[in-house]
């Protein structure tokens, strides 16, 4: 980078914070393109960070110079307008080679530290633990047991090691299996329902071509059916489109036969595979950055790129397999190609809507180290971590999110996480500070030594959790309670506004509800505490008096106070009595304790001229974006971190 | 009573009530004048009462002997009735179709409805002209109340009272009300407190194919404006449609007549093309077939989404040239009754705060729908189920109410009424036990003596148990004005109306009953924890004090 650190009178055009044009400098380093207004006082910074762009591109030359768009894979898009055409092509071949390192150990996250304080970084990896979450489960029991038989990744090298079966399944069956298993990936329990005993198991496809068969594969199946005493039968899901499926029969693989299977009954569940997937999201984030698009184009556009059908499929397909487990108390047996992308989707949809632990943060953190990060979802290929195959590339963890997020559409109360932690989860898979979600396997990660050498997203997601808590959650509400039943007509299915036009600030709500009660509750949370402060000042203070005649007002008694007249209270302490409603800001309570409203939450916005350039092209150049916050920025980084390097943010 | 004769068949038993979301109920359909009663006699069970006016179509089913009915209402549920014995069925349908058709005005149901509730102010004296005049005098003294139209004979949909500058004088009105269509000249529809500029209203001016001009019309604009200010013409339609409108004798402001002026076109569609859009909706909403795969399309080609984003750009528009511009605005469609309306309403809710409260809503609506003669009687006659030859229908006001939640869902702090109060608005418009929505101008009203016969809808909702229930628990008042984003991803499907009956909103409620009862926990720590704060002042100043004996 030596030769080019610098280039003078750059524009940036980001749709987040301006329309018009930024003039500034541009500074490159190794992990950030950092652009710096020109202005006195403080200037505004934007940081790109590298391992998150996706694509950048050439546009043709305007008067101002020479373009250069620049894609985000949190779906930020920005334009940087470069006086010099050399200049532009050096910081795009720069971008573009910095932004595709060829080997892991180049990733941020070997150079990240979130915290100078190592000592407790340390150790920090065992923070979420899966193993703890089959015991949450009730296995090992009678039935499952945990096996040695991926011993160092013996028998399949995408695999954890640790893995549960039935106990009645032999070695020789599961090796047996394995080998009929695209990629040796034999059926294992994925989540088991205590209720009903029934099991979700996933795999691969099964190599049976047009006729083979494997015995010990369906021993196998078969003891994955008998773990269920209860149950005469047990279901195969397989998630691809039945077309799919037969075509990989040709290849050799292909799916369960019937006939062969004692007592399994076969589904397909329709879900596309990668590349259908890839080019739908593609067209969902062209509708999402049409620039003033109509009603038209936009709904039009929305359907075209089939997106929301795809979400459904996989809601479906888990709905399916929730029905079959907690409900027929049937176990089911998940898997689509190579049991990686969708069949990982499908397992932890129909968990989240099964097991209410699910919805929790720690239940869910969990559930993507179980079902994800363990089970071998290629993340690095899927979301392109390294320079590789873009046909590798595929929005497969997007897609669960999202149904997620559609489920908490559906369920406002059942999550204790907010949309907020889905997006920066969907952040962070992409954004590599962390090492979680590098490599594709585990043995891969082992091999990289990535727990040696990086820090676990999960810690710092606990430490900041309050951001991240829903606060219509209540663990007693029924729909925090049971199964979830979400509604799955095409109709409930909405564009995820939040997530694709994330950075295009115009379009969000200009008040926010998640906000406003999260503060509500932060400070009920704080009065909670003054109050039993104040109780024991006051209980103090009476003791030390000793007089006999004060206890009749004492505290804990007292609830003649409750019903002071407002009038007397307002003379007392007006200013703390109205400001929940009335002012914002910060305010000191009377006795010093600091109260605390975070930001201006309820109060509107009116037109903001610095963000607004409709005013000199005159009023009928009115279009979609007339309004804009006067003060709140949208929290881009919700970290409380202070050393956390956002993909990009800007300091006002 | 003629309803009698109506009335074939004015019990049957052992009918079966279908309603989403509720159990089977199988009971005593009873027919009344004016409603139609399903009771299962059991205490346990809610009896079914169905205003007849609610009623927006019926169709009949056959199976064996035994029929059934399904009742679509124009609050947009669907009920069934499964009825023994097919002479009855037939009777019960015949019924229904002639009551909740009834043309004689005289026989709907407020005027024979008695509140069953004290009236603590009668709504009907809520919103008089005179008081809202009042608080125009205080801001400013450059405007009049005129009654020129006191007897309707001026403009037939306009108010007795109407505001108009202080320099006009009511000749000149009069001049200029037979320039424009309808008689309804330009009046003042809302005054912007922070600069002094103004928003009017009318309808076309009739300057028919050979241009027609009428300088009583120009000098009543022109007072409305600044001197060396000019202002803004919004025309809801295009230009192509205005020009259309020349050969039937309307048209527009021209240049040359109105120097003072630019004329802005925008697209509000009308009448027809609005009822259309409402029918496909509701229908895609409905569909149950497999073929809903195509929903997004479905809603695309009902174009709701559509006129919801243009109304809402239109009044911003509106808003944006008074508060931003520092100019003030015309705004008139073809009638002046319907779109012209909804920009001017939109536009108040936008800029004023005091529209964001409940009562300044009733106000709004009162005084820009009710008085400014929008035709609820005709516009709201059917619903969504309309088939046939339609007779002025359309969603006019639904539209502006899905306006408002589109702002309300923006905004969520800065109102002080919920979406619930938007939905009772909307269902009383089309059905009723009030007189409110009667008619279709004050005309109407005061010739059917709506004040005298009939309760006013405000009298029932502004008890205090009622106010609390339409109360927005996050409301904060806030004096800003609030610039909605009008982009397709901001605007969404009014939920609480279109699919109101298809999904259950249980979980929904369940998380506002929450978010209620965290704001209701907050004052009362707030009030907790501040008598303590007075209770340990009083016991540390006594600590230097010489001690009490209470």
């Amino acid at each position: 980078m030596e030769h080019m650190p610098k280039v003078y009178n750059v524009f940036l055009v980001d749709k987040a914070f301006s329309r018009k044009p930024l003039s500034g400098t541009l500074h490159l380093t190794e992990t950030h393109s950092v652009f710096t207004e020109n202005a006195s006082g403080l200037p505004k910074e934007t940081w790109i960070l590298h391992s998150l762009v996706c694509l950048v591109e050439r546009q043709p030359p305007t008067d101002t110079g020479y373009p250069l768009r620049v894609h985000c894979k949190n779906f930020q898009v920005l334009q940087l307008i470069i006086p010099q055409e050399t200049d532009c092509h050096e910081v795009h071949m720069s971008v573009l080679r910095l932004s595709r390192p060829e080997r892991y150990e180049d990733l941020y996250c070997f150079s990240y530290n979130p915290k100078s304080d190592k000592d407790e970084s340390t150790g920090r990896w065992n923070f979420i633990d899966v193993k703890t979450d089959y015991h949450r489960m009730g296995v090992s029991n009678q039935l499952w047991h945990t096996t040695s038989t991926n011993h160092d990744y013996r028998v399949c090298e995408t695999y954890p090691i640790d893995l549960y079966v039935p106990k009645s399944a032999t070695l020789p069956v599961i090796v047996g299996s394995s080998k009929f298993r695209s990629r040796g990936r034999f059926p294992t329990l994925s989540y088991y329902c205590k209720e009903t005993h029934a099991a979700i198991c996933r795999s691969s496809q099964p190599l049976s071509g047009f006729s083979a068969r494997c015995l010990e594969d369906e021993q196998m199946l078969e003891a994955i059916m008998k773990s269920n005493p209860g149950s005469q039968f047990m279901y195969v899901v397989d998630t691809r489109p039945k077309l799919n499926a037969m075509a990989n029969r040709a290849a050799g693989k292909g799916y369960e036969n019937e006939d062969n299977y004692a007592n399994i009954r076969f589904q397909f569940m329709g879900i596309e595979n990668i590349h259908v997937m890839r080019n739908s999201q593609q067209k969902l984030l062209e509708v999402s950055e049409l620039q003033s698009p109509s009603m038209t184009d936009f709904l039009l556009g929305l359907e075209n790129s089939g997106w929301l059908k795809h979400i459904r499929a996989i809601l479906l397909a888990g709905v399916f397999i929730a029905k079959a487990v907690s409900v027929k108390g049937v176990s089911v047996l998940v898997h689509c190609s190579d049991g990686w992308d969708r069949t990982g989707q499908v397992c932890s949809v129909a968990s989240v809507l099964i097991d209410p632990y699910y919805r929790t943060l720690r239940g869910f953190m969990v559930l993507i180290e179980k079902d994800w990060v363990s089970f071998g979802h290629k993340f690095s290929h899927r979301c392109s971590h390294i320079h590789g195959d873009p046909k590798e590339v595929a929005p497969v963890v997007d897609q669960f999110l999202e149904v997620v997020w559609q489920l908490m559409e559906q369920f406002p109360s059942a999550f204790e996480y907010n949309e907020r932690f889905l997006i920066s989860l969907h952040h962070h898979i992409y954004a590599c500070h962390y090492g979680n979600f590098i490599c594709n396997s585990q043995k891969e990660r082992r091999d990289e030594r990535i727990q040696e050498q990086t820090h676990s997203i999960w810690p710092h997601f606990w430490e900041n959790k309050s951001e991240f808590m829903n606060p219509f959650y209540k663990p007693d509400h029924c729909q925090s309670q049971g199964v979830l039943w979400p509604n799955t007509a095409l109709y409930s299915f909405k564009f995820w506004r939040g997530l694709y036009n994330r950075f295009d600030k115009g379009v969000h709500p200009r008040q926010s509800v998640l906000d406003c009660l999260m503060a509500i509750k932060e400070e009920n949370q704080q009065l909670e505490e003054e109050l039993i402060l104040h109780q024991k000042k006051i209980a103090t203070l009476e003791r030390e008096r000793g007089t006999a005649t004060y206890k009749r007002n004492s505290i804990v008694t007292s609830t003649d106070i409750w019903g002071q007249s407002d009038a007397d209270l307002d003379l007392l302490c007006g200013s703390i009595r109205s400001f929940p409603l009335i002012s914002f800001g910060q305010q000191r309570g009377s006795d010093g304790t600091a109260l605390v409203r975070p930001r201006d939450t309820r109060k509107g916005s009116d037109l903001d001229l610095s963000a607004n350039s409709d005013q000199e092209s005159g009023v009928a150049d009115l279009n979609c974006r007339l309004s804009s916050g006067s003060e709140s920025l949208p929290s881009e980084d919700i970290m409380k971190n202070p050393d956390l390097v956002e993909a990009i943010y800007s300091v006002a | 009573m003629e309803f009698a004769e109506l009335i074939k068949t004015p019990r049957v038993d052992g009918v079966v009530l279908h309603r989403p979301f509720m159990p089977l109920v199988e009971g005593t359909l009873c027919l009344t004048g004016h409603h139609l009663i399903l009771s299962s006699r059991q205490d346990n069970t809610e009896e079914l009462w169905l205003l007849h006016a609610n009623i927006d179509a019926i169709e009949k089913r056959f199976v064996g002997s035994s029929g059934s009915i399904i009742v679509k209402c124009k609050d947009l549920k669907t009920i069934q009735m499964d009825i023994p014995g097919m002479e009855e069925c037939l009777n019960v349908a015949s019924s229904i179709e002639a009551l909740s058709t009834l043309d004689s005005v005289s026989l709907k149901y407020p005027f024979f409805y008695r509140p069953m509730f004290e009236v603590i102010e009668d709504g009907w004296n809520s919103f008089l002209p005179e008081e809202a005049f009042k608080d125009l005098e205080s801001m400013t003294d450059e405007w009049r109340l005129s009654d020129v139209n006191n007897d309707f004979s001026v403009c037939q949909s306009y108010p007795p009272l109407v505001t108009v500058p202080k320099d006009v004088d009511d000749d000149t009105l009069r001049k200029a009300a037979t320039f424009r269509h309808g008689g309804r000249f330009p009046v003042l529809s809302y005054y912007h407190k922070k600069n002094g500029m103004v928003m009017m209203r009318a309808s076309q001016p009739l300057t028919g194919t050979n241009g027609r001009r009428c300088k009583e019309d120009e000098k009543l604009i022109n007072a409305t404006l600044r001197a060396g200010k000019r202002g803004y013409i919004i025309d809801t339609r295009t230009i192509a449609v205005a020009q259309q409108a020349k050969a039937r004798g309307g048209g527009f402001e021209l240049e040359s007549n109105y120097p003072q002026w630019r004329r802005i076109h925008k697209t509000i569609e009308r009448h027809s093309v609005l009822q259309e859009s409402l029918i496909k909706l509701v229908e895609a909403c409905n569909d149950q077939s497999h073929s809903m795969d195509r929903w997004l399309s479905k809603l695309e080609a009902s174009s709701w989404q559509s006129h919801v984003k243009e109304i809402l750009t239109t009044a911003c528009l509106a808003a944006q040239c008074i508060d931003r511009e520092g100019a003030s605005v015309l705004v008139h469609g073809t009638e002046g009754t319907d779109s012209t309306l909804q920009v001017t309403s939109l536009a108040q809710i936008i800029l004023d705060q005091s529209c964001r409260t409940i009562r300044g809503f009733q106000a709004l609506v009162e005084r820009e729908w009710l008085q400014a003669g929008h035709p609820f009687r005709q516009r709201c006659a059917q619903s969504a189920h309309s088939n046939g030859k339609l007779r002025g229908e359309a969603p006019v006001f639904l539209l502006f109410l899905d306006c408002v939640w589109q702002i309300l869902r923006q905004f969520p702090c800065s109102f002080q009424f919920s979406e619930g109060f938007l939905v009772l608005l909307w269902e009383h418009a089309y059905a009723s036990q009030f007189g409110t929505f009667m008619g279709n101008c004050a005309a109407d009203r005061t010739k059917l003596k709506l004040p005298q016969k009939t309760v006013s809808l405000w009298s029932w909702v502004n008890r205090p148990e009622e106010l609390e229930r339409f109360t927005n628990p996050l409301y904060e008042p806030n004096s800003l004005v609030i610039w909605p984003s009008v982009a397709p991803q901001s605007l969404l499907l009014w939920e609480g109306v279109f699919l109101r009956w298809n999904r259950s909103s249980k979980w929904l409620d369940e998380a506002y009953e929450e978010m209620a009862h965290i704001i209701e926990y907050n004052k009362e720590l707030q009030t907790k924890v501040n008598s303590l704060r007075r209770q340990l002042a009083q016991l540390e100043t006594e600590e230097d004090g010489p001690l009490q004996t209470p």
